[in-house]
């Protein structure tokens, strides 16, 4: 414990520029959404208070934008506004909407009615009333409003790093996929401590009768744009190209510190999300990006992967990982999950990736289609001989091996099957593994032995280009050190790869990331 | 003067005011009467154009309000009502400068002014820096009539100001308010549903009932002449008390025997009405006043010869 936090103050000292930067950006972030989101929601709170009729239909759509997941809004913005921070902007603002729109509304209705009618009386006109009389009286209610957006807007403000938008979500999100807790920690915690410190300042404020509120409110108009001067939007991307790269990529040796010091790429760089990158490059929003040679999106978004010609990606062949446990508790499952060994190739994979992510269709019927088209399928016996909890990431590939292994289980054993998927990234996946939440679930060499397993850098660096050499020490180290055993490979290699758009490629006459490197020097 | 001509509103289906008519002359204080509901808050508030009548004219000093612009005509009509509707954001010497502001007043008139006013009106002078909440409900009810009168408006508009007062406080500011100089100068149309007020306090009472007017008149008008069954029965319950407070010692002087004695003490004077008279008599040891008239003759009164005079009075008048 104490080891671990040396460590994490080491990490953040060490790392404290960024820090720094990510914090600045995330106050910032949050709190220049915050100002545009009372610009808009406290007139129309006004609004829906004097025209009641309306109340319901707006307070009715803010509520239902508040429901759309972050992830899917901030998707939905790309094709309009981009990446970076704009979109961000936009959806942070939309979620901070509803509690302003609504405090605004019941603080105005909220108001004694006789002192509404008494300011008539004496003579006040209805812009008099409003600043003179509703809003003060309003203003507890309203700055709870505000209090909850901007809680609500610290939260959310750390899936911007998704969108290249910053904020400490790239610790946050960097450190799940590094399987690097200081990382997560380095994150959180600021994060944490922002969103205690905002609430209970705001708080504070909320709480103060009208002799001292009046001197406040002053005071926190300029606050909430000084603060958003923090954000000081990302710089206007360059003539050059721009690669868009994931949190997790940036971090590791056989990514972005790989292509540094193996090829000496310089290229203008952001950090973005798995799930918009690919929609980014496709709509030129990047130009260069770090996908997984598998993605069904590959295919649909008509990108070329550039040839690694010096070999820096190692190979992540994908296998099934059990516990040592589950294989005797279900003697049969061991067999049954060979059968997929060598059934599936790279194109195969991404072939099978593309009717999901982009013909949508259901990960089950795709799962389905390849067995019996392989025939490997059998209608479930509908056995009562203990279940069998399959695990699985956050991503398509994942969802349609899970799919497969189930089916495979209830048609050839008795067991029954649960299936955990969605389980985020590797970490949070092997953690219910070890910690015996799940039976199994589909990894791949290259993240067991450099993500899990992290060996010393020279080790790793002998091993890790080398298909057998690597799949042989993760089996044996995971045995010894996790009791969990790697089943036959499934056969495909979904590793890292840089892409660009096909056209830009045959324009460019890039094909190698060696090409890359020269085209950039040259311009 | 205001006066009202046939005028209506509606909210719905209610009729809440029909047909109304009446003239409220210079420094005259009407009191609208009425069980609740019957219109007079509707009435009042359309004078100062809180509501807008759906037919019919209002003038004042002359001219129709619809033609001026309904902000500045408030600004020029103290309004004060039941629920007081005092700022509980300002303090109480911002309360009651609201209007002063609106009409662009310099502060230091405005000051001396407030100072002025809270001193008639019993307020202590500590009680300016706080706030609303900090008062008694009395202390708010007279700083809300503060807030009225500060611009010293020719017109008030009043819509059961003591309502919200428990009775012993009540007593004690229509008391006041009954000596206050500032009223006597002042047109003011009043709101009350408690026949002892209105008799208390009006010069002439205008009596309603669902929308309408039943009768307008002096209280001894509607005391002695009731206009139909419905005034009648209106005033019955309380009927005895009324006619003391309506009966002025100069009624009944000429049944007053009298035996004249002198003493240092002030004498009251013959236009009390013959309640507030025995009141007098019931707090002095002696049992006894002494009631001057305006041609300054004096006479000692007790309990015994004050009800026997006024029930001569009574019955000499009673084909009135
Ligand atoms: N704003 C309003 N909307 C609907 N009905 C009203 C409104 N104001 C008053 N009324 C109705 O009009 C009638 C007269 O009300 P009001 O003038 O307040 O009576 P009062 O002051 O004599 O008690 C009542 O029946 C009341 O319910
Ligand atoms: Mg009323």
């Amino acid at each position: 414990m104490n080891e671990q936090q040396q460590t994490l103050w080491g990490f953040m000292f060490q790392q404290s520029d960024k820090l720094l930067n990510q914090t600045l950006q995330h106050l910032g972030l949050t709190f220049i959404s915050l100002l545009f989101a009372i610009a808009i929601g406290l007139p129309l709170g006004i609004l829906i208070a004097r025209k009641r009729k309306l109340s319901s239909s707006i307070l009715g759509i803010a509520g239902i934008l508040q429901t759309v997941p972050s992830i899917a809004l901030l998707g939905f913005m790309i094709p309009v506004l981009g990446i970076g921070a704009k979109p961000a902007i936009v959806a942070l603002l939309i979620y901070a909407l509803l509690p302003i729109i609504r405090n605004m509304y019941t603080g105005i209705i909220g108001i004694d009615r006789y002192i509404i009618e008494s300011a008539r009386a004496l003579g006040m006109s209805k812009i008099q009333i409003l600043f003179k009389v509703e809003l003060p009286l309003a203003m507890p209610v309203i700055l709870a409003g505000i209090r909850t957006a901007t809680v609500i807007n610290v939260g959310v403000a750390t899936l911007a790093s998704y969108i290249a938008a910053g904020g400490l979500g790239e610790f946050i999100f960097g450190g799940i996929s590094l399987n690097n807790t200081n990382m997560i920690l380095a994150g959180a915690i600021p994060a944490a401590l922002l969103a205690i410190i905002l609430d209970s300042l705001l708080s504070i404020i909320q709480k103060m009768d009208f002799k001292k509120l009046r001197k406040v409110l002053y005071v926190f108009p300029i606050l909430i744009i000084v603060l958003s001067a923090f954000y000081i939007l990302p710089s206007a991307y360059g003539s050059k190209l721009t690669a868009g790269f994931t949190p997790e990529f940036m971090g590791r040796q056989d990514g972005d510190l790989g292509l540094k010091s193996e090829y000496g790429l310089k290229i203008h760089t952001i950090v973005i999300s798995d799930a918009v990158m690919y929609k980014a490059a496709y709509l030129k929003e990047l130009d260069v990006i770090s996908g997984y040679s598998t993605d069904g999106r590959l295919k649909a978004f008509d990108l070329k992967i550039l040839k690694d010609d010096k070999g820096i990606f190692p190979p992540y062949y994908a296998a099934p990982i059990v516990r040592a446990g589950s294989l005797k508790k279900f003697p049969e499952l061991e067999k049954v999950l060979n059968l997929l060994s060598g059934k599936i190739t790279d194109s195969i994979m991404t072939d099978l990736n593309y009717k999901t992510d982009y013909l949508h269709e259901s990960p089950e019927k795709v799962a389905k289609d390849f067995l019996i088209k392989n025939s490997l399928y059998k209608n479930p016996r509908n056995g009562k001989d203990g279940m069998v909890r399959i695990g699985s990431k956050i991503f398509g590939e994942q969802y349609i091996l899970a799919e497969m292994y189930s089916m495979l289980i209830k048609g050839n054993t008795d067991y029954t099957v649960s299936t955990k998927t969605g389980l985020g990234g590797t970490k949070i996946c092997f953690d219910a593994l070890v910690n015996d939440q799940i039976d199994f679930y589909p990894e791949y060499t290259g993240t067991g032995l450099l993500v899990l397993l992290q060996p010393n850098p020279k080790l790793s660096k002998e091993i890790a280009h080398d298909k057998t050499r690597t799949y042989n020490y993760v089996s044996s180290e995971f045995k010894k050190k996790y009791g969990i055993k790697w089943l036959k490979a499934i056969g495909f290699n979904n590793s890292y790869a840089l892409m660009m758009r096909q056209k830009q490629s045959k324009l460019l006459n890039v094909n190698t990331i060696t090409d890359l490197k020269n085209y950039l020097d040259k311009n | 003067m205001i006066e009202l001509k046939s005028v209506s509103k509606s909210f719905g289906n209610t009729q809440a005011v029909k047909q109304i008519s009446f003239k409220v002359n210079e420094k005259e204080n009407l009191v609208l009467l009425g069980t609740s509901g019957c219109g007079k808050t509707t009435t009042l508030k359309m004078i100062n154009r809180l509501i807008e009548p759906d037919s019919g004219e209002i003038i004042i000093n002359d001219e129709d309000i619809t033609n001026q612009n309904p902000e500045i005509l408030r600004r020029g009509i103290g309004y004060v009502m039941q629920n007081i509707g005092l700022f509980p954001h300002y303090n109480i010497a911002e309360n009651i400068s609201v209007v002063p502001k609106l009409l662009k007043w310099d502060k230091e008139k405005t000051d001396q002014r407030i100072i002025d006013l809270i001193k008639k009106l019993h307020l202590p002078a500590s009680c300016l820096k706080m706030f609303p909440h900090e008062l008694s409900g009395g202390q708010q009810q007279r700083v809300g009539l503060a807030r009225a009168l500060v611009t010293d408006p020719a017109i008030l508009l009043m819509d059961e100001p003591f309502g919200a007062l428990d009775n012993v406080t009540r007593a004690s500011i229509q008391a006041e308010f009954k000596a206050l100089e500032e009223l006597k100068r002042k047109t003011i149309v009043m709101v009350t549903h408690d026949v002892q007020e209105a008799f208390e306090l009006a010069d002439r009472v205008c009596l309603m009932d669902q929308g309408e007017i039943i009768q307008i008149g002096t209280p001894k008008d509607l005391l002695y002449n009731p206009i139909n069954d419905f005034a009648r029965k209106f005033l019955d319950g309380q009927r005895l008390t009324l006619e003391f407070k309506v009966v002025t010692i100069d009624d009944v002087w000429s049944y007053l025997s009298s035996d004249k004695i002198s003493t240092e003490e002030k004498p009251l004077l013959s236009s009390s009405n013959v309640w507030d008279a025995m009141e007098k008599i019931r707090s002095v040891s002696k049992g006894k006043v002494q009631i001057s008239n305006q041609h300054n003759e004096i006479k000692s009164v007790d309990f015994q010869q004050l009800t026997q005079a006024f029930n001569r009075y009574k019955y000499n008048n009673r084909h009135e």
